[in-house]
């Protein structure tokens, strides 16, 4: 894993110690609150509907055991003895007061991690694939790309007032768990002609008020292009892009305004400009990056009564059949644990539950873990042998769901039980949603299915691209959930449709009901998914489950 | 006619603690809505709320929110601000936690 240089160690230092003169003049009085807002939101900090809220970043999802243990560390002393991640991989603690974050900040500093650049019309932390280094798939570790990004966008001088915020995900497989054709970049490392690795780079997508996906600018970027070409599209976009409208800021109503051709010709005079100013120094650090992330040394060893405990125990194979994932190195897996328990919040770890991850980190995966996007946390690198173990370990601490990538493994947001934004409340839909099933035994028949839930129309919960999305409005003074049907977060990045009226609080769980058993009465076996039963058949018959009432008046 | 006037409270989040204050008609911050002033007269809104942006060492962010009288004082009228007089409904965090509810 990467490790803070003497520069980064002594960048993050000295700005701890400028914000915490800064907090210094805030409570003092000498600093109002519209001269210390953006002092605050440039080092994570927001004032939320309850409280503050501190976004920590997790670059490209990765997180050292000492990491997580520091993570528990501060969730117990500072806030409530819990943390919540997001789906950008950061975490996120609730209930940090003002004056306790300059220590909170140097608690991060020490085992290298900061929140600088979570907030702000800033290139935010970069994510990538969480599966990265692990995965059988992949063609090449995203995360060298990911740090060199990260060092290159951090505190750059041109790029700490952009139009709008910018997202940059990365992915090395040509699955893509990174979602990158939502993001304002998305990088797709690809073999080009010779076998050498490259990017495919995407730019303009996004989610939110108006969702759009990414498009190809540029097929084949060789890798020593890839700052200055990043260099020439942001600086292409702090110029081109609006500024007189929030909600047309962002990069894809640049690109969307002014058509790809255009966006493209002033990206590529650009670039010819930037290229010249980069010394090539950059390649060699990224040579050097990737040294640190050479795979850990795996074991050849036999699987040591891994089938024979699945045979044995039910509840470990089932666990076995949705959590795993194939690694890479032969007699391993890479092994989501569930942050999804029915009924409790989505992403949320306890701080016992942090510290129980990174020791079995420490014990059974190299002393890794990753953060999904989908706000799960992966060991991604378990010996097979060990699974049984871990499983038991997981136990303890209700850490062992197996429901990953099932009705129940749903995304949500914040919402409005937290988030100064939000329109409507998204976890107890979230919560009500896996209780319900849980409680009819539909889950396992209903099987592979994406339920992604957002509290406002900033889409945190990436509802767009949910196989079901729901998002939550104010109605009038009422919370109403609007349902979009068909999203797919992956390479095939496709928007849902909005299936018809919204629906109020109490009434969205029994429409799900009613959609889940229409599919189940509607699909061709038990392998169609709910997604592909939805693309065979259309929208209509779903939206006739989810509305009866103008289904039957319509038959009349 | 103008439209009547909805009855009003000033709110802002407390500037160390973050968490949601009242302004009291005695020029107290409370943490607990029912103590709040309930305001019924349009300019004297604005006034109080001068006043509540004057104090920038103790609290962020006031702003008027729409209250109506209830049977134990003033009572929020937007679930939003219902929400913030309790607190997330996920863990018995914040307000209600403190014993304000």
């Amino acid at each position: 894993m990467y490790k803070y240089s003497d520069f980064d160690e002594a960048f993050v230092r000295q700005r701890n110690a400028q914000f915490r003169q800064q907090v210094e003049r805030r409570v003092s009085g000498a600093l109002t609150e519209e001269e210390f807002r953006p002092l605050r939101l440039m080092n994570g900090l927001y004032l939320q509907l309850h409280a503050y809220m501190l976004r920590v970043a997790i670059p490209y999802g990765t997180l050292s055991s000492a990491q997580m243990r520091q993570l528990a560390l501060i969730a117990e002393r500072w806030d409530k003895g819990y943390g919540h991640f997001t789906t950008r991989q950061n975490i996120q603690f609730n209930w940090p007061k003002l004056t306790d974050v300059p220590d909170m900040l140097d608690a991060l500093g020490d085992v290298g991690m900061h929140a600088i650049q979570t907030s702000g019309n800033t290139i935010r932390n970069v994510t990538a694939d969480h599966f990265a280094g692990a995965a059988a798939d992949e063609i090449e570790d995203p995360r060298p790309t990911a740090e060199l990004i990260r060092q290159w966008s951090t505190d750059h001088p041109e790029f700490q007032f952009l139009p709008r915020k910018f997202k940059i995900g990365v992915t090395g497989s040509p699955n893509d768990r990174a979602v990158t054709r939502s993001h304002d970049i998305g990088l797709r490392i690809v073999r080009g002609s010779g076998g050498r690795t490259g990017y495919e780079v995407l730019v303009g997508g996004g989610l939110g008020r108006t969702p759009m996906v990414a498009q190809v600018i540029r097929p084949f970027l060789k890798k020593a292009d890839l700052l200055p070409y990043l260099e020439a599209i942001v600086s292409t976009y702090n110029l081109m892009g609006r500024r007189d409208n929030k909600y047309k800021a962002r990069i894809k109503i640049t690109v969307f305004e002014n058509g790809m051709e255009k966006f493209r010709d002033a990206v590529d005079a650009r670039f010819e400009q930037v290229k010249r100013e980069f010394t090539g120094v950059d390649p060699a650090i990224l040579a050097k990056i990737e040294h640190s992330f050479a795979p850990p040394a795996f074991r050849s060893a036999p699987g040591g009564g891994y089938e024979t405990a699945r045979k044995a125990d039910p509840v470990f194979r089932a666990w076995t059949e949705t959590n795993l994932v194939e690694h890479r190195a032969p007699g391993h897996a890479i092994v989501t644990v569930s942050l999804k328990a029915h009924g409790a919040t989505p992403g949320d770890a306890s701080a016992a539950q942090m510290r129980l991850l990174a020791d079995l980190a420490d014990k059974y995966s190299h002393g890794e873990l990753r953060i999904s996007h989908e706000q799960n946390v992966v060991l991604p690198h378990v010996h097979k042998s060990d699974l049984w173990a871990l499983h038991a370990a997981l136990k303890t601490q209700g850490l062992a769901t197996a429901n990953i990538g099932l009705v129940s493994d749903i995304i949500a947001c914040p919402g409005m039980d937290y988030c100064a934004l939000a329109t409507a409340r998204s976890i107890p839909i979230a919560q009500g949603i896996a209780t319900h099933f849980k409680a009819i035994g539909l889950e396992e028949e209903i099987g592979a299915l994406k339920i992604k839930i957002s509290g406002c129309i900033n889409a945190c919960g990436h509802h767009h691209v949910g196989h079901i999305g729901i998002l939550g409005l104010d109605r009038a003074g009422v919370e109403n959930y609007q349902i979009t049907l068909g999203g797919d977060h992956t390479e095939n990045l496709t928007l849902g449709e909005r299936a018809g009226p919204g629906f109020a609080y109490d009434e969205v769980v029994p429409a799900i009901e009613r959609l889940l058993r229409a599919y189940l009465a509607l699909r061709d076996d038990k392998a169609e998914t709910f997604l592909e039963a939805y693309r065979r058949l259309g929208a209509e018959p779903f939206k006739a489950a989810l509305y009866p009432a103008e289904a039957a008046r319509d038959a009349a | 006619m103008s439209r009547a006037f909805t009855p009003k409270v000033v709110t802002a989040n407390a500037l160390i603690e973050g968490d949601v204050v009242y302004l009291t008609a005695d020029d107290r911050w409370t943490r607990d809505h029912a103590e709040a002033e309930l305001i019924e007269d349009e300019a004297h809104a604005q006034l109080r709320l001068l006043r509540a942006d004057r104090q920038r060492d103790i609290v962020v962010g006031a702003y008027l929110a729409d209250a109506r009288q209830g049977a134990g004082g003033p009572e929020p009228v937007h679930f939003r601000e219902a929400f913030r007089t309790r607190g997330p409904s996920n863990y018995p965090h914040g307000k209600q936690e403190a014993g304000h509810v």
